[in-house]
């Protein structure tokens, strides 16, 4: 009977403890949770470029995450990137003529969409679209220009 | 080349034992699992509990080593910073599952393998099915079981050290900073990457239980054969592990 005891208790302990590594690794390890909202609103945006913007990207405004990107796909019409992402419903008062830009945080870090406010009097509802739109900065591009420019010093 | 050609058939034909061995096993165990989990338990401590102190030594230390080896790499390219990340992933999705699993063929599937093959080498086996009592539900289902239950849990817990030996060579050690550390690890991995490392270790598991149960039950029935067979079972499980690994890693990345 202690034998067995025991064992069970040890079991328990090393299941318990398996469990918590587990739900450690699934909750502390991955993002995610700290944009969370029951209700939302879609909110599309055209891009240009969209660089590396990925599904589930947050957006967010002055630095803080508001909303996530739920959809990226290809306008075959106007030749652009369309961008849907939802926002918390508590944050309803965002004057429709912000602007969208993807930004990325870091150096090398992933991307986002930072939102800014415009000064309009009417809000961005459900299913409006951000016109004014500032398409991602590709270090690619910025380095082809930079080329292009020390080049053309030269040739003075 | 007649040996060549006896040889070539013997393996198909271990391999096909192995399988239908297998079938017999699997289908026993919903049996086993709801009317003898007494026996369950019992195994998933033997080889879960049991094993816990190698593995959360082993993590540590290869938490450790990644921290140390990460430094010295991302330093080059002033990306630290990154280390958390690093670390993670390889923990979480590689390092976790495979050593775990090489770890548990040592520690519990050699144990298992030689349990067995001694209780066949001393008749116990015979015994019990003279006494109408099949020995693949009593004997070898709930190790079996209880091997696939413990190793994804194992798996976590050397995960979560291992991050944790990271955090302590990193942070505390060379000064990366905390903060920078956990938030990259949090933006980078994904539940998708979690969810690989927890699959990965299931297979692992039933890899890793079925083999040793199964050289256990076909060890040939003398001090040698036992001893054979424990050492078939870390030979193979270490074969099946690897190329088992590459293969999901394939389909899943």
């Amino acid at each position: 009977m202690q034998q067995t005891r025991s064992v069970e208790i040890g079991t328990g302990l090393f299941v318990l403890l398996g469990m918590g590594a587990l739900f450690f690794l699934t909750t502390q390890t991955t993002g995610g949770d700290d944009f969370s909202a029951n209700e939302t609103y879609l909110v599309e945006a055209r891009f240009e470029n969209i660089g590396s913007l990925r599904n589930r990207a947050p957006v967010a405004m002055s630095g803080v995450t508001i909303g996530r990107v739920i959809g990226i796909r290809f306008d075959p019409v106007s030749l652009e990137a369309v961008v849907q992402f939802v926002i918390d419903s508590q944050f309803n008062q965002i004057p429709d003529d912000s602007d969208a830009s993807i930004l990325t945080s870091g150096i090398l870090g992933s991307q986002y969409i930072g939102l800014r406010a415009g000064g309009s009097d009417t809000y961005l509802e459900d299913g409006s679209e951000v016109l004014f739109t500032q398409s991602a900065i590709l270090l690619e591009n910025l380095i082809g220009k930079f080329l292009v420019n020390a080049g053309s010093k030269d040739e003075d | 080349m007649r040996d060549l050609y006896n040889n070539s058939v013997e393996f198909v034909r271990t391999f096909g034992a192995f399988q239908l061995f297998s079938l017999r096993v699997i289908r026993y165990s919903p049996l086993v699992l709801l009317s003898r989990f007494d026996l369950v338990v019992k195994q998933i401590f033997n080889t879960g509990a049991l094993s816990l102190v190698i593995i959360m030594v082993c993590g540590l230390f290869v938490g450790g080593v990644l921290g140390l080896q990460g430094y010295s790499n991302l330093a080059r390219f002033n990306a630290e910073d990154s280390i958390g990340v690093f670390a993670a992933f390889g923990l979480i999705k590689e390092l976790g599952p495979v050593i775990t699993a090489l770890l548990f063929a040592g520690r519990a599937g050699t144990s298992l393998a030689s349990e067995i093959g001694l209780m066949k080498a001393t008749d116990q086996l015979s015994a019990m099915e003279m006494m109408a009592v099949n020995p693949v539900p009593r004997v070898l289902v709930p190790r079996f079981l209880g091997g696939i239950i413990a190793m994804p849990l194992l798996v976590a817990v050397f995960s979560t050290i291992g991050l944790f030996g990271t955090h302590l060579v990193a942070v505390e050690l060379l000064s990366v900073d905390v903060g920078a550390f956990w938030q990259q690890i949090q933006i980078t991995v994904d539940m998708h990457d979690i969810n690989e490392g927890i699959f990965k270790s299931f297979v692992f598991g039933v890899a890793a239980s079925m083999i040793a149960v199964w050289e256990g039950y076909n060890a040939v029935p003398t001090a040698e054969g036992v001893g054979r067979a424990t050492t078939r079972t870390v030979v193979i499980t270490a074969i099946a592990v690897l190329v088992f690994d590459f293969m999901i890693t394939a389909l899943m990345i």
